[in-house]
């Protein structure tokens, strides 16, 4: 065997298969695909849950209080019992008919949009929570999503939420829909990017 | 522009509601949403590419069903999207968008054509690099990502300051994609791979 026959390792590539794809902004123009008619999905509930429907509009404003009318909002949340549509949840609970749990909404001109849902229920794998939405916010200018969470005011179980105790008392109701008194399931949750009651995000 | 949260983030240790999310079926799927070049009576104008790649966990786990939609500009580097101002045509069999789910593979592919850069008003004399974005979805909420793919030897990277965002170099290679010549089809189209590393769970998980 001459020396050039030296069998040498392959060659490893360079190491940087792990490295996370960066996030890049979402720009302007994404509503030719995320947030076309035909891809938003504004209304979570199937048929069976017609008579727990509530509708949450959401305001997304700037630092100057000004609406971002190009923001995207997707949702992720439980169905009224509290059970999520995926291989993870092992909660020993039947999900609703046709329940995904999946909204996607674009915001308008004065930067608000109403997602029509229903309440979850408590999720309690691991730990029990309150009643909540996940909650990512997209928008032109922003390296990355924004990750917060919709509660309901007034729900007993707040107080014993694990996450809504990570966050400073002064800053919970940030997190906070409040509904509507002259109409009943309908409730509001503003999205504060910066400055005053600035809304709180998540390091997830 | 004042989108920036000024408030610290709260680290949010990861619950079910952080590591379930959103896994799409073929339902969501049209027959030429993967074929941009395939949508309309006749063909775009322009370089045709198939843009093709696997989407893996930090692990180096493939992901299947990963729903995987782009959006981009036509090859004069016009948005079919009522404000883009930038006086370049649009192309009637052009609508810049599209959508595929991952195989068992984690593999992905699209045909479509090579966008163009285009300018914005971010400075004087502001050009983007071409570029097609991205928006992938894991199995988790917390794996989402929205990105850009780039195409190789740009002369605008070193301009453009949404791709110089990334601090890493290892990081901002990683947005570009690489001619392939396997997937290039001969008298056809050129080839692109892009592979995509959605990032793992490395935040703490809640424990009781």
């Amino acid at each position: 065997m001459s020396c050039c026959a030296v069998r040498r390792p392959r060659l490893l590539k360079p190491d940087t298969h792990l490295i996370p794809t960066a996030s890049q902004t979402v720009g302007p123009f994404f509503s030719i695909e995320l947030t076309t008619v035909e891809h938003s999905v504004t209304c979570l509930p199937g048929l069976e849950d017609r008579e727990k429907r509530i509708w949450i509009r959401f305001q997304v404003l700037d630092g100057d209080g000004a609406p971002v009318d190009d923001a995207m909002l997707e949702i992720w949340q439980a169905d009224s019992n509290g059970k999520y549509n995926h291989p993870e949840d092992v909660q020993a609970k039947k999900l609703a008919p046709g329940w995904m749990g999946f909204g996607r909404i674009g915001t308008g001109e004065d930067g608000s949009c109403v997602l029509e849902t229903i309440r979850p229920g408590r999720v309690a794998q691991g730990i029990a929570q309150a009643p909540h939405l996940s909650l990512a916010v997209f928008a032109r200018g922003m390296l990355k999503p924004l990750h917060t969470r919709v509660y309901f005011s007034g729900e007993a179980a707040n107080v014993e939420d694990p996450i809504l105790r990570l966050v400073p008392p002064g800053r919970r109701d940030t997190l906070l829909a409040r509904p509507d008194p002259a109409r009943p399931g309908h409730w509001s949750f503003d999205v504060r990017l910066q400055g005053d009651r600035e809304t709180v995000f998540f390091d997830v | 522009m004042k989108r920036s949260p000024r408030e610290p983030l709260v680290v949010l240790p990861h619950t079910l509601s952080e590591i379930t999310g959103p896994i799409f079926g073929q339902d969501k799927i049209g027959e030429n949403d993967n074929d941009l070049t395939g949508q309309h009576r006749d063909e775009p104008i322009g370089e045709r590419i198939v843009v093709s790649g696997r989407v893996f966990d930090s692990n180096g786990r493939p992901v299947s069903n990963a729903l995987i939609e782009i959006w981009q500009a036509n090859a004069a580097g016009r948005y079919r999207h009522i404000k883009d101002q930038h006086p370049a045509p649009l192309d009637p069999n052009f609508s810049g968008a599209g959508r595929t789910l991952t195989d068992e593979q984690g593999a992905y592919r699209f045909i479509t054509i090579k966008p163009g850069a285009y300018p914005w008003f971010n400075h004087y004399n502001a050009w983007r690099p071409a570029h097609i974005h991205l928006s992938v979805f894991g199995h988790a909420f917390i794996t989402r990502l929205v990105t850009q793919m780039y195409f190789p030897g740009d002369p605008l990277f070193a301009y453009d300051p949404i791709f110089q965002s990334i601090p890493e170099e290892r990081a901002r290679q990683r947005l570009i994609a690489k001619f392939d010549l396997e997937t290039t089809q001969p008298q056809w189209a050129k080839g692109f791979k892009f592979d995509v590393v959605l990032r793992g769970p490395e935040a703490t998980p809640f424990e009781t």
